[in-house]
């Protein structure tokens, strides 16, 4: 009898274990099949409304109404605002992060709070982050800038920048710490010299992600950064973004132009893709030196 | 005759994490270019009376320390200006070696570049004589530039031990640095710690018994939180005076 129930018990995992594979098999399939569904329709859509002109000249005729010209102003508007967005986010994050995980190490209490904090405010709505500089402005009387988006844009990938360097960071083995402070280096020394090397991959990827969230995010810069047909030439002035211009084209009345919308929902798909791949490659670069456990 | 001067005296060291003690009054001397060793079970407060020595405890959380720690009669343990100068007189091997995430000659030149040292030169001569030093010149003078992580994990610890005497330190802290590597390689670093005793004072930490009777000169017995019984190792390994060492001695705790 014995016998009998071992192989039955072996016969119930061996089902277990198939259930599960196929569920796993199954969710990873949905996600894929979703991602290349959302990747068709942009290019399916977006594709014939594209053209040299779409991304060479300025909207004429208004952006509810425009059939002719291009998107130019946003594309140039979109990369202005995110990558002076990223790099603001940046010469902030960096130093947070390393900080926490280096000078106040033994701080524990303190550490997990900051992080707590952090969490937070990741989890708060970019609309929020919008309203808030909004009101800000009102009060200080600034109108809606390039300068305005650049810093709503910033403070709300900061708290994502942060806590993707952190954890990142937090992997660094006691031992790396320990040894670059006994060889005589300050805390700063070990931050700069050590851990950001050891971690230059992985803080490229916090910084990409936030990248991601800067480009794509419509509600902070909604009421910060406004909207205008022409080339960005100025920090002080309002300026184009690809979001907005999706969602005014997509809005329009017009078929024509809200076509164009997919088409400019393309070329929102491929900066983001182009970005990431070439971070990709740039931060193998980096690994060599990386030591393991 | 023999010069007993000492280096480093502690005196009432007490040490908790949270409420827990881990040292309880410690009092030991460590004498001057002598090889001393830290014996004792695992889990006795061994490291942690090693990483009080260079400060290291202060990076982990909930540590308080009562006590005094005289390094050439300076008390060290309640500084809060100059740590990286005191770590710097003190090299640290520890148990897995880990190497800077450079290549081995920046590796080696990393004390003396962030001390201002910084003509290749000078750099040069110095990186080759280190490496020397710990007999590894021979094995990476065709790769210096490569990854230090690509080396084998016995190169890696006398690339440690090379990198910590390139900063020129007067005592050399070791916690169990043969515990991760082959035979060969422990032997290497033992031979190592033996030809630079007369120069360096080296601590080192071990629950290898067999170890302590080849290397030491002197021996610091813990044991739960306490230092049982120190001397010279002779005296200690022939003659241990308390009923605790006599136990170990025999591998009752082992």
């Amino acid at each position: 009898m014995k016998i009998f129930k071992s192989i039955s018990n072996a016969a119930i995992k061996k089902a277990e274990e198939q259930i599960f594979r196929v569920l796993m098999l199954l969710s990873s399939l949905l996600i894929l099949f979703a991602l290349i569904l959302l990747i068709i329709s942009v290019f399916v859509k977006g594709l014939p409304a594209l053209s040299w002109e779409m991304i060479s000249q300025v909207p004429k005729g208004g952006f509810y109404f425009g059939k002719e010209g291009g998107i130019l102003n946003a594309i140039l508007g979109s990369a202005y605002l995110s990558l002076g967005a990223v790099l603001l986010a940046f010469i902030i994050s960096l130093p947070v992060a390393l900080f926490i995980n280096i000078h106040i190490v033994q701080r524990k209490r303190l550490v997990n709070f900051v992080r707590f904090l952090l969490d937070l405010l990741w989890g708060v709505p970019s609309i929020v982050y919008g309203a808030f500089a909004f009101s800000i402005m009102i009060y200080m009387g600034w109108k809606t800038s390039l300068i305005a988006g650049i810093f709503t844009v910033s403070l709300f990938i900061i708290p994502i920048m942060v806590r993707g360097m952190d954890e990142v960071l937090k992997t660094v083995p006691r031992g790396l710490l320990e040894t670059s402070l006994s060889l005589g280096s300050t805390k700063s020394e070990t931050a700069y010299f050590v851990f950001f090397r050891q971690c230059t991959p992985g803080i490229i990827t916090a910084v990409l992600l936030s990248f991601g969230r800067a480009i794509g995010d419509v509600a902070s810069i909604l009421f910060t950064t406004g909207y205008t047909d022409h080339l960005p030439t100025s920090l002080t002035q309002p300026t184009a973004t690809l979001p907005l211009a999706i969602f005014f084209q997509l809005t329009s009345p017009i078929k024509e132009v809200q076509e164009r919308a997919y088409a400019s929902a393309l070329i929102l798909t491929f900066i983001v893709l182009i970005v990431s791949i070439l971070s990709r490659v740039f931060s193998v670069k980096f690994k060599k030196n990386k030591i393991s456990e | 005759m023999e010069n007993h001067s000492t280096k480093i005296k502690i005196e009432n060291l007490d040490l908790y994490f949270g409420k827990k003690q881990i040292l309880k009054n410690i009092e030991a001397e460590i004498p001057k270019n002598k090889l001393t060793v830290i014996l004792g079970p695992s889990g006795c407060g061994k490291t942690t009376l090693l990483k009080c020595l260079n400060r290291l405890m202060d990076l982990y959380p909930e540590v308080r320390v009562k006590g005094h720690i005289l390094i050439d009669d300076q008390d060290i343990l309640h500084t809060t200006n100059g740590l990286n100068i005191l770590r710097k007189r003190m090299g640290l091997l520890s148990q897995q070696p880990y190497p800077l995430p450079m290549s081995i000659y920046r590796n080696v030149a990393y004390g003396l570049r962030i001390s201002g040292r910084r003509k290749k030169r000078f750099l040069d001569k110095r990186v080759e004589h280190y490496l020397n030093m710990v007999n590894l010149w021979d094995e990476v003078k065709d790769r210096l530039k490569e990854p230090a992580s690509g080396l084998s994990i016995g190169q890696q610890q006398r690339l440690c031990l090379a990198r910590g005497l390139a900063v020129d330190p007067e005592i050399i802290l070791a916690d169990e640095p043969t515990s991760a590597l082959d035979p060969i390689s422990s032997e290497a670093i033992e031979k190592k710690f033996m030809e630079l005793k007369s120069r360096y004072t080296i601590v080192v930490v071990t629950h290898i018994l067999r170890q302590a009777k080849r290397i030491a000169d002197n021996v610091i017995f813990m044991y739960l939180g306490e230092v049982i019984e120190q001397g010279p190792a002779e005296e200690f390994f022939n003659n241990p005076k308390e009923e605790k060492t006599k136990q170990f001695l025999k591998g009752a705790f082992n």
